[in-house]
């Protein structure tokens, strides 16, 4: 076996336990860094595959920010698992069922020569191939509609997890910068007119 | 010789694991929403791998911008996990039922 095959079957077989681990795992700590294990397995993979850009994003941004925003959530929570444990192995028989048949279906379908999958060459690029100036030369011309709107996406996302998560508690004291700004003199001070009074003799 | 169709039956084999999580979890909204990744990342393989196998460049900016939105998906769900943790004390689906649907 050349090397390449052994890189896939050892990247492919960490990547499906890894993801068999995030949705058995007791502790949902644990699931989430087995996640990033598979995501991490995953990178390699595409790595193979010459995607070298998305590969590297994948890691950075996927388990560099993605997974450990879940981190925090699962952290923040206290979370009663044993509860949520119930009825886990209920499910069990028909949601194994169902896995099996499909990926079984899809394998069958996939792996037969009718669709051509089995046949297309393995594409090597150049040595001077640059797989991140490609997709950056592509991003800002003919997507660079779909990328600004990928921004806008991302600006949607962060004012709805904000304004989502705001809160007012009612029970701290806090100051109001605007009541504090739009406050007048005559508010804080009032001069009363009075006559002026004779001394007593 | 690795082909394509060995990278589809590995993302097929993914998704099916995704599925089957999301059968078996069905209390635990935060591994639902690990499932989902689960599910996207077999997606995201399926596009990779025919980009490089058809020499076609778009596949890959496919995967960019799906990763674009499921980051806005999950920094989303995961606002919602926490407003729901904070009115309910759980984050169990089952007692999301105030609607009576």
């Amino acid at each position: 076996m050349e090397l390449k095959t052994v890189v896939f079957y050892v990247f492919a077989a960490i990547m499906l336990f890894a993801a068999l681990r995030v949705i058995t795992a007791r502790n949902p700590v644990h699931a989430v860094l087995y996640l990033v294990l598979a995501f991490f397995n995953a990178g390699g993979l595409w790595l193979t595959l010459q995607a070298e850009f998305l590969a590297i994003a994948l890691i950075m941004v996927y388990v560099g920010a993605v997974m450990v925003l879940f981190l925090f959530v699962v952290m923040m929570l206290d979370i009663d698992i044993a509860r949520l444990r119930q009825g886990f192995w209920s499910n069990m028989p028909l949601a194994v069922t169902l896995g099996v048949l499909m990926a079984g279906e899809m394998a069958l379908v996939l792996s037969t020569d009718y669709f051509g999958t089995t046949s297309f060459p393995d594409q090597a690029m150049p040595a001077d191939y640059s797989n991140t100036k490609e997709l950056g030369r592509l991003l800002f011309t003919a997507y660079v509609y779909p990328f600004e709107l990928a921004s806008v996406i991302l600006l949607v996302a962060i004012i709805a997890a904000v304004v989502l998560t705001l809160r007012r508690r009612k029970d701290v004291r806090h100051l109001d910068p605007a009541a504090q700004i739009a406050v007048k003199h005559t508010d804080r001070i009032r001069v009363v007119k009075m006559a002026a009074e004779k001394e007593p003799e | 010789m690795i082909a394509l169709h060995h990278y589809l039956v590995l993302s097929a084999l993914l998704f099916a694991i995704g599925v089957v999580g999301i059968f078996l979890n069905r209390k635990n909204l935060i591994v639902l929403l690990m499932a989902i990744e689960l599910m996207l990342l077999a997606v995201n393989m399926n596009f990779v791998a025919f980009s490089h196998y058809l020499n076609d460049l778009a596949g890959q900016l496919f995967v960019f911008f799906i990763l674009t939105v499921a980051a806005a998906e999950s920094g989303i769900g995961l606002a919602i996990l926490v407003v729901l943790f904070r009115n309910l004390s759980t984050i169990d689906v089952d007692k999301l039922d105030s609607l009576k649907g």
